[in-house]
């Protein structure tokens, strides 16, 4: 344990006494007065965190013993989960305060959550993983019930408890078998027992075992069920954090664990994270069709987009992983802003969430509006929007492995998938007269739902150079 | 002579029995907490089991870990419960059924 680890893991460290230090402070001073105060600090915490994730660079290097690892992969998933939950996080405040849950512990819960992440991504060992992995969703659990005297925002955090306990049991007995059959918890060691040339039948039952909990997590078909239902129940500004930052972190946790651990033998799961993928673009999209309220058809759509990013997995190579990263990157953005506009969904101050509330939202809120065409576009994955450029290059990656089997079910389940997208713009524009929502939308909200839609427009000339980073990140995982 | 194999017999029908419990049970959410604990015990089995037989102490170490993550999960999960008697007045698993997913 030298200075040179502690420098490592600084990001996380310094995050997680930023969480303690902000309780402390919580208890101490106003108690929920200071709440606002608290989150945008956590905010700029979070910001700066980001800043000094980014400014180191080198090649890979093992943190405390090979516990962790520090490389571009991790860097890349960090660098993205901290931006998105602050985002997240800013664009929530407003949201929370009119419904009297701007509490204190809601940025610290976050914070806690977002450090869970970021040990997930730089796990280099099964211990770790675990431990990052309970921190983020024993976090996540209290946030889904936040609205402790509703009984939906309850119900989900139970559904969501019970199921995510589920997952991390599953996980760790996949674990307790890797670890007897390969005789080391850590990654590199899994590797070199596989590349010795055994894969034992216990070590893949022990990942068998560990892609059913990892799949909970990113919630992949056929483990599913808890998103629909957790995502309308928790608070809105607490479901736009779940389908951000946890994603990332569970999507690239699952490609660590598959091309670290076992990147030696991917005919042996490359063929399971394609049932995953197909089942899950699939269930989405078609589940998706008779909801009508606009969460529930973020949580389908959710399932429908991690689906795509298992694709891009599924083929098992560098170019896989770097077309994964740069869809959940690209995704996340998208979801910011269709949050950030759902967040302030209000008629008459009161919070309403159905698809028919969108009825000639054209006339009354033309910018606002035209924002949302935008990102509808791009989530269904029409050209030239930034969407369509997510969506091709992990169809290309699974076509350039010879699974075109696999793209040509993508391509058929985003066309069916674009049918609600589009429906939603439909209702905008050539709706029926209903009475109009709310015009004031918060000045942060607003400007994350532009920003959002531009990034979709402006994105396609060169993707802000995130495909070079994540063309990085991916050869430092895949070797 | 009680072997590896005895242990992870025992351990995996643990796994099983609180695998069925969560989803058969139609009663009580205590239950469903209790079954959890059951997963994670029989983790811990194979765990232990598998450090002595490899000699490594690692196992031990995870078992650990383990052991003080389920502590806490049960106390969320027990306080999330609480709130949810509030709302609701009952811990049945079928009164879980506000929103139908």
């Amino acid at each position: 344990m030298t200075s040179a680890d502690l420098t490592l893991a600084l990001p996380e460290i310094l995050l997680a006494l930023f969480a303690i230090a902000a309780l402390l402070g919580g208890v101490y001073t106003g108690k929920d007065r200071s709440a606002p105060l608290i989150l945008w600090l956590t905010v700029g915490f979070m910001l700066f965190l980001a800043v000094l994730v980014g400014a180191t660079s080198g090649e890979a290097r093992p943190v405390f013993g090979g516990l962790m690892v520090d490389d571009y992969f991790s860097r890349f998933a960090r660098i993205l989960i901290l931006i998105s939950g602050a985002m997240v996080l800013l664009m929530g405040q407003g949201y929370m305060q009119r419904n009297d849950l701007l509490r204190f512990e809601y940025p610290v819960l976050v914070a806690l959550a977002t450090v869970g992440m970021m040990v997930m991504v730089s796990a280099a060992d099964l211990i770790t993983l675990y431990m990052g992995l309970e921190l983020q969703s024993l976090a996540l659990y209290i946030l889904a019930a936040f609205r402790r005297d509703s009984a939906r925002s309850t119900e989900a955090g139970l559904k969501y408890f019970v199921l995510g306990a589920l997952a991390s049991g599953l996980l760790l007995y996949g674990a307790s078998l890797v670890y007897g059959y390969a005789g080391t918890t850590q990654l590199a060691g899994i590797a070199s027992v596989i590349e010795a040339g055994q894969l034992p039948l216990g070590l893949l039952m022990g990942l068998a075992f560990m892609l059913a909990g990892l799949a909970f997590k990113v919630s992949a078909v056929p483990f599913h069920m808890w998103t629909p239902d957790v995502y309308q129940g928790a608070p809105t500004a607490v479901t736009a954090f779940f389908a951000t930052a946890p994603k990332v972190a569970a999507m690239a946790l699952l490609a660590r664990v598959l091309h670290d651990g076992f990147g030696a033998a991917p005919g042996d799961w490359s063929q399971i994270i394609a049932f995953l993928a197909v089942a899950s673009v699939f269930v989405g999209a078609i589940g998706a069709l008779l909801q009508t309220d606009i969460k529930r058809l973020m949580a389908y759509s959710s399932i429908s987009h991690m689906g795509f990013a298992l694709i891009g997995l599924a083929a098992g190579t560098a170019a896989g992983v770097q077309a994964t990263l740069l869809y959940m990157a690209i995704y996340v953005v998208m979801s910011v802003g269709v949050f950030a506009f759902i967040l302030s969904m209000r008629r008459d101050g009161r919070q309403v969430a159905r698809i028919d509330d969108l009825h000639m939202l054209s006339t009354a809120q033309p910018l606002s509006a035209l924002a949302l065409l935008v990102l509808m576009f791009s989530l269904a994955g029409l050209p030239p929007l930034v969407g369509f450029w997510a969506k091709f290059s992990v169809l290309a990656a699974a076509v350039n492995a010879g699974m075109v089997w696999l793209a040509v079910a993508g391509v058929i389940a985003s066309v069916i998938g674009a049918f609600y997208y589009l429906r939603i713009v439909y209702y905008m524009y050539f709706g029926e007269e209903r009475e109009a929502l709310d015009r004031d939308i918060g000045p942060v909200e607003r400007v994350l739902l532009v920003a959002s839609a531009a990034v979709m427009v402006l994105g396609v000339i060169n993707l802000f150079g995130i495909d070079g980073a994540a063309a990085l990140a991916a050869q430092a995982l895949v070797r | 002579m009680v072997g590896l194999e005895h242990y992870l017999t025992v351990a995996a029908a643990l796994f099983v029995i609180g695998i069925f419990g969560i989803f058969l049970n139609r009663k009580n959410v205590i239950v469903i907490l209790m079954s959890i604990e059951l997963i994670l015990l029989s983790v811990n089995i194979n765990l232990v089991a598998f450090a002595a037989h490899l000699g490594d102490m690692v196992g031990q170490v995870f078992a650990l870990f383990i052991l003080t993550v389920a502590a806490a999960e049960a106390a969320i999960g027990l306080a999330i419960l609480v709130c949810f008697f509030r709302n609701r007045g009952t811990i049945d698993v079928e009164a879980v059924n506000v929103m139908k997913g």
